[in-house]
């Protein structure tokens, strides 16, 4: 190791600017995701064998699939955004670089939201996108197909925030991943609720666009409160490593 | 002020005190629900339309209610164990999160015993039942991120978070489940809508409520004092009890 | 002489029902090394944790540069590099990304600068192979890259010489040395047998941790 680099001392006052930290954290979660495509291509597997199952399961019967295709999805949805949480923090944890996040001298929650986005725009977007085609093979219509894909679009990211704040909790303890579950499903009812009602009512001809306001501030309440929570929450994780 | 708050923050402290408080909290407690229960259930009048079945909401409500509010008395034992690094709240949540648990179930029974005369089924998917299940849920989680973390402080803090977490779900899970029970049942028979209740009906509903807080506070001290006494093992002044007892 | 950057006051440690350590001050001026001795579970881990800001279970008071250091949180962690026993190095990335990602957060480098950076610890050649493929050590040297661009004034290096070969040695304890007379202040733990001029040492005791 060659130490011909001289070191200035200089006292750093100039730090990077906060937005500038939080687009590498995005940036660095998409890069390191992109080099292990199979990882993100299995939660969206998960996502339509388990609507797979319900036709199988349950009935092929079209005016049942009608009725319950928004509740499948949104059930396999949520249950596949379940899935992928494990990861958000643990390999970081396990490398080291979560340590130096917690390091990094910007506000802890703003890094954390930006993880929380990367693991939307990597889980979440993909469903969303997804969403239509298993839209059709449950017979749902034309116009719920669209409100379904809008609520998916409001709704995944809530789950990604309100999740993000379980797998902080969760962090480096063993079987993670059911505990994981048992704290964060309760948690998830109202986006569940909303996501599904909000597609029913649409069926029926009913107005949504309260429903979608409704869940648009579901949206705006997890962005503001969730990161904190996951920040408080990683910190006692790693506090306790 | 500190001083205050740092000696009631300390173990050794609430344990004498609750000592002191806990016979009266138990007796004055057992007392009240007593004479609530003994006038609800044998004196009050029947419901011109449920007849005697009604009667469980002595023992419903109160547990119901009660299992509500320990879960927000655990969120302000949270916020003070966030904050102020209190043990003693940490020792409050972990006591009386099991009993929260138990009177959420208590209320979920009593709510499906109280379903089969009226509706004719055991569950009913109600929008009170439904909150009061997801309410169960919660208590669960709680209990289980406590049991999951070894270390006394990280777990006090991270089931603080959960707990805190939880309480500001709980109205937006109300409200939806609310609105989602419109959606599928609409006007349907609802627990708790008690229009005009007569006084002989609500004074000893009222008791109940009251003995049942009380009750509840006597079983909060009980194992806030065992508890400390697992944690405080080590230290001389429990070594010392200890000794003095088994003199 | 100046004043110093981080001062332990009376710090207090107590994991799983065990005291670690009580009653532990001491100063960590400019220009000095201070090596962080005791034997196995001792807590040497934790102390350096706690000196870096990442476990908060202890009593007793961090001041930096005189000030409470939890009114200062970004200012003390802006000034602080931590290299722990995990190295922060993502193995599907290559060392460059690893090492922008490391610093990005941190302080806007030039490219080539970072380059160099990895060419000092000895990575000229694997700048762009995953870390994955990349040894143990070497993998540490990436994050040993660090040390060569930084310009915070306290390092906490945790077990710093691990996986790394004598000459890799050799070289860091020259860095190291550097360092300190520029006017650098480093905490650092190692079972390495570390012998530097004007080296402190704070020492844990362990085994009395028990009884009150």
């Amino acid at each position: 190791m060659a130490t011909e680099f001289t070191v200035t001392l200089r006292s750093p006052e100039v730090s990077v600017g906060t937005a500038t930290a939080m687009k590498a954290v995005f940036v660095r979660d998409l890069k390191t995701a992109f080099r292990q495509p199979q990882d993100l291509l299995n939660p969206l597997l998960f996502f339509v064998m388990v609507v797979t199952l319900f036709p199988l399961g349950v009935s092929p019967e079209v005016s049942f699939l009608q009725q319950a295709g928004s509740g499948i999805l949104w059930v396999a949805a949520l249950l596949s955004v379940l899935l992928s949480l494990d990861h958000l923090y643990r390999h970081d944890f396990d490398d080291g670089t979560l340590e130096q996040l917690v390091l990094q001298p910007q506000p802890l929650f703003l890094l954390v939201l930006a993880k929380s986005l990367a693991h939307w725009v990597l889980t979440g977007l993909p469903l969303v996108l997804l969403a239509p085609v298993l839209g059709v093979m449950v017979h749902l219509e034309g116009n719920s197909v669209a409100v379904l894909c809008l609520t998916l679009l409001i709704g995944t990211p809530v789950l990604s925030l309100i999740g993000s704040i379980g797998a902080a909790l969760t962090l480096g303890l063993r079987s993670a991943g059911v505990l994981l579950s048992l704290l964060i499903i309760p948690l998830y009812i109202p986006v569940l609720i909303f996501g599904t009602g909000t597609v029913m009512a649409a069926s029926e001809g009913a107005p949504v666009a309260g429903q979608l306001a409704l869940m648009g501030a579901f949206l705006m309440l997890a962005l503001t409160l969730a990161p904190f929570a996951s920040a408080a929450a990683l910190r006692i994780s790693l506090s306790n490593s | 002020m500190w001083q205050i708050f740092h000696k009631l923050g300390s173990p050794k402290w609430f344990f004498g005190i609750a000592s002191t408080l806990m016979p009266w909290l138990l007796w004055v407690g057992v007392a009240l629900l007593v004479a609530g229960l003994g006038w609800g259930l044998a004196f009050a009048p029947q419901d011109y339309l449920q007849g005697n079945s009604y009667r469980i909401i002595f023992i419903h409500v109160p547990s119901a209610f009660l299992a509500q509010s320990v879960y927000i008395m655990m969120a302000v034992a949270g916020l003070v164990t966030l904050v102020w690094r209190m043990k003693l709240a940490d020792v409050f949540v972990k006591a009386v999160a099991p009993v929260g648990a138990v009177l959420t179930f208590l209320a979920l029974f009593t709510g499906a015993v109280w379903g089969k005369p009226t509706w004719g089924t055991w569950w009913i998917w109600d929008a009170r039942l439904t909150s009061m299940l997801i309410l169960l849920f919660l208590y669960f989680g709680v209990i289980a991120l406590g049991a999951a973390i070894s270390d006394e402080k990280s777990s006090a803090r991270a089931v603080a978070v959960l707990v805190l977490v939880g309480v500001v779900n709980i109205p937006i899970i109300k409200y939806s489940v609310e609105w989602w029970n419109t959606l599928h049942q609409p006007a349907t028979f609802k627990l708790t809508e008690k229009p005009s209740m007569p006084a002989e009906m609500w004074v000893p509903l009222l008791l109940s409520v009251l003995g049942l807080y009380l009750i509840f506070g006597w079983l909060a001290c009980l194992r806030m004092q065992t508890e400390i006494l697992v944690r405080e093992g080590r230290t001389r002044w429990v070594q010392q009890l200890v000794q003095a007892r088994g003199d | 002489m100046s004043e110093p950057l981080l001062q332990a006051v009376n710090l207090e440690c107590e994991r799983d029902d065990r005291v670690l350590f009580r009653d532990l001050s001491f100063s960590i001026l400019p220009g000095s090394l201070i090596r962080v001795e005791g034997p196995n579970g001792s807590g040497k881990t934790t102390l350096l944790r706690i000196l870096a800001g990442l476990n908060d279970s202890y009593s007793g008071d961090l001041l930096w540069r005189g000030k409470s250091r939890n009114g200062y949180r970004e200012e003390f962690l802006r000034n602080m590099l931590y290299l722990g026993h995990r190295p922060g190095i993502k193995p599907l990335l290559t060392p460059m990304e690893n090492l922008r990602a490391l610093m990005d957060g941190r302080r806007l480098l030039p490219d080539k600068i970072l380059w160099q950076a990895l060419e000092g610890t000895g990575l000229g050649g694997f700048q762009a192979v995953p870390c994955r493929n990349l040894s143990a050590g070497q993998q540490r040297r990436v994050a040993l890259a660090r040390l060569l661009i930084a310009d915070e004034p306290l390092w906490i290096l945790d077990e710093v010489f691990t996986a790394i070969d004598i000459q890799g040695v050799a070289a860091l304890e020259r860095l190291l040395i550097e360092r300190v007379e520029n006017g650098g202040a480093i905490v650092v733990t190692t079972h390495h047998d570390l012998r530097l001029p004007s080296m402190q040492r704070v020492t844990l005791g362990g085994g009395d941790g028990y009884g009150y």
